[in-house]
């Protein structure tokens, strides 16, 4: 997917620097940096709030690793625990058990001064921006270098490149009170971004935003990941979000990993209920008209066989309609689809209806998509 | 009215404006470090001090309840030790101010409690340290909730003030009672009366404005 590259080529210096420099700033890992291709690692993580209707468990022991340079979303109802299992990477939040290890490095473990060396080197967007209203955008953007003691000379630098990166030019005086939803966002990310961060997290970056400003944030997040290689991990309740950018989905479910893996194998052959539940949404009931005249057996009224085609990517079949026409054993149409492309896997599902020739036999459909289910039979006129 | 009368008048104005200028001052210099510590110790807080923070809490609150006429009496050993007496306008600063302080401190925590929990998460996020947050968040994020509860601490102080005259304070409040109450002036009563309305009145038209610039942005 290719993704605002006309900016590449101005950006390629400063790509090289922006990659430099975060090399140098970077302090010598401990020995304990098994794995260099991994960025963020949860060792049987477990979060307990104290509350007054007694102990709740947010995360029941989670076990994860997120690569370097990959897009990691985690997806849950709200209550899930997301929430905390994403603030647990820069400690907003302590785990009650379990390690977190980011680049390597025990979070557990940092004293006041190496906390603050870890959040500036982990960047942190938010769902309602979070931004200081009592400070121009610019000075927003600048918060985080002026508290590092950064010189003038490389807080205007710095500022002025993540400016253009996020395309807030023009807007750099102004209020936060004076933007609209997806400005401030761009604000909240280049306030992120300005320490040039290995790892930026995403805390629901969208929720608030409309769908257009939603896929033009999305595509901003797609873009530094893959120029500057920046893992992203994102917490979100949209599954559309996930679709869109995310290489890696976790489905997390009352503090307990439902499933993880590349994001076209979750939601091609989804095997937990709570990423059904997740997947409902997108996979529609069959049309009303059509789910009235649906009889369980071929009759003399009901001699057209309603199909159902599901494709999850697993061998390869793809929705061919040639293939789906000799299983029928006849023309057929097309009631309804939801499918979709992902990384190059075909997945969705297809509601087909055509000749009963027969009955109660879905073993032809087998063979044209992963999985296949005769749904019932309806009148041909249907 | 005699010219000697608008000589004392214009004394007993700029007595009070002294009076009542360095009271608020002290309030602010000690109100506003109150209201932070208020603010960062309570439970939850960036700092964990929570007897100080209760025991400091109670302070407030009692010379809160304490009527100023009462707190003016009750403080007249403390002015004496720290003016080296009871009368007159530097001896009215001392309770003055320890009733302006605790008034201020409150209003200001309010407003710094009423910032937004997500902005102080952001600033850690970002790496702030505790002062960061107070010197870039908390402080300006409720600087105009401060500075409405300035301007109505000067107002009241502007009214204790009048209420020090009764002890022989200086200022206005003492004119208007010993010309006035005591000898039946109402010419010096009603002009202190005037004064006092507009002085008032800038007070709050200037923090007015002031609080309306700041939130526009």
């Amino acid at each position: 997917m290719t993704v605002i590259s006309s900016a590449d080529t101005a950006s390629a210096s400063l790509r090289r620097d922006f990659r430099r420099e975060a090399l140098d700033a970077r302090p010598a890992l401990p020995a304990t940096a098994a794995d260099t291709s991994l960025s963020v690692v949860f060792e049987n993580v477990r979060k307990i709030y104290r509350s007054s209707s007694g102990p709740v468990h947010a995360l029941h022991g989670i076990d994860l690793s997120i690569k370097h340079g990959s897009i990691f979303g985690i997806i849950g109802r709200s209550g899930a625990g997301k929430s905390s299992l994403l603030r647990t990477i820069n400690r907003l939040e302590a785990p009650t058990s379990g390690r977190v290890l980011v680049e390597g490095q025990d979070v557990a473990a940092l004293d006041a001064a190496g906390l603050i060396a870890l959040r500036r080197r982990v960047g942190m967007v938010f769902q309602h921006f979070n931004l200081m209203s009592a400070k121009t955008a610019w000075s927003n953007i600048a918060l985080p270098l002026v508290v590092s003691g950064a010189p003038k000379a490389r807080i205007d630098e710095r500022v002025g490149e993540v400016v253009a990166l996020t395309g807030l030019e023009g807007k750099e005086r102004a209020y936060p009170s004076r933007l609209s939803g997806g400005q401030k966002q761009r604000v909240g990310i280049a306030r992120a971004l300005v320490h040039r961060p290995d790892i930026l997290l995403c805390d629901e970056a969208t929720s608030a935003l409309d769908p257009e400003t939603t896929l033009s944030i999305l595509r901003l997040l797609k873009d530094i990941n893959r120029r500057f290689k920046i893992t992203i991990v994102l917490i979100t309740h949209e599954m559309s979000v996930i679709r869109e950018i995310c290489d890696s989905v976790l489905v997390l479910d009352s503090g307990r990993i439902a499933e993880v893996g590349p994001v076209w194998r979750v939601f091609g052959d989804p095997e937990h209920p709570a990423t059904r539940a997740l997947l409902e949404p997108l996979n529609r009931d069959i049309p009303a008209d059509v789910a009235e005249q649906l009889r369980p057996q071929p009759d003399s009224g009901a001699s057209s066989a309603v199909v159902e085609l599901t494709y999850m990517s697993k061998s390869g079949l793809e929705p061919d309609p040639v293939a789906i026409a000799k299983a029928f054993g006849g023309p057929f149409r097309l009631l309804q689809s939801s499918l979709d492309r992902i990384e190059g896997h075909v997945y969705g599902r297809l509601l087909a209806v055509g000749p009963a020739r027969l009955a109660g036999d879905v073993d032809p459909f087998a063979r044209v998509a992963d999985r296949a289910r005769i749904l019932g039979y309806v009148p041909a006129d249907v | 009215m005699s010219p000697q009368m608008y000589e004392r008048l214009w004394t007993a104005f700029l007595e009070t404006l002294g009076m009542v200028s360095v009271s608020v001052a002290i309030a602010v210099a000690l109100g506003v470090p109150l209201a932070v510590f208020l603010v960062l110790a309570a439970p939850g807080g960036l700092i964990r001090a929570p007897y100080l923070q209760r025991a400091l809490a109670a302070v407030v609150n009692g010379f809160r309840a304490t009527p100023f006429i009462i707190l003016l009496v009750a403080l007249l050993p403390i002015t004496r030790l720290l003016v080296g007496t009871t009368i007159g306008v530097w001896a009215a600063v001392v309770p003055l101010a320890a009733s302006a302080t605790p008034f201020f401190a409150r209003i200001a925590e309010v407003s710094l409690r009423e910032v937004d929990a997500g902005l102080i998460e952001a600033a850690q996020a970002i790496g702030c340290h505790r002062w960061h947050i107070v010197r870039h968040v908390l402080l300006p994020e409720a600087l105009p909730g401060i500075i409405g509860g300035l301007t109505i601490t000067i107002v009241s102080v502007i009214g204790a003030s009048a209420m020090a005259g009764a002890v022989g304070s200086g200022g206005l409040g003492d004119m208007a009672i010993r010309y006035g109450y005591q000898r039946f002036d109402t010419e010096v009563m009603a002009i202190v009366i005037v004064i006092l309305v507009a002085l008032v009145c800038l007070i709050q038209f200037a923090g007015d404005f002031v609080v309306r610039r700041l939130r526009e942005r």
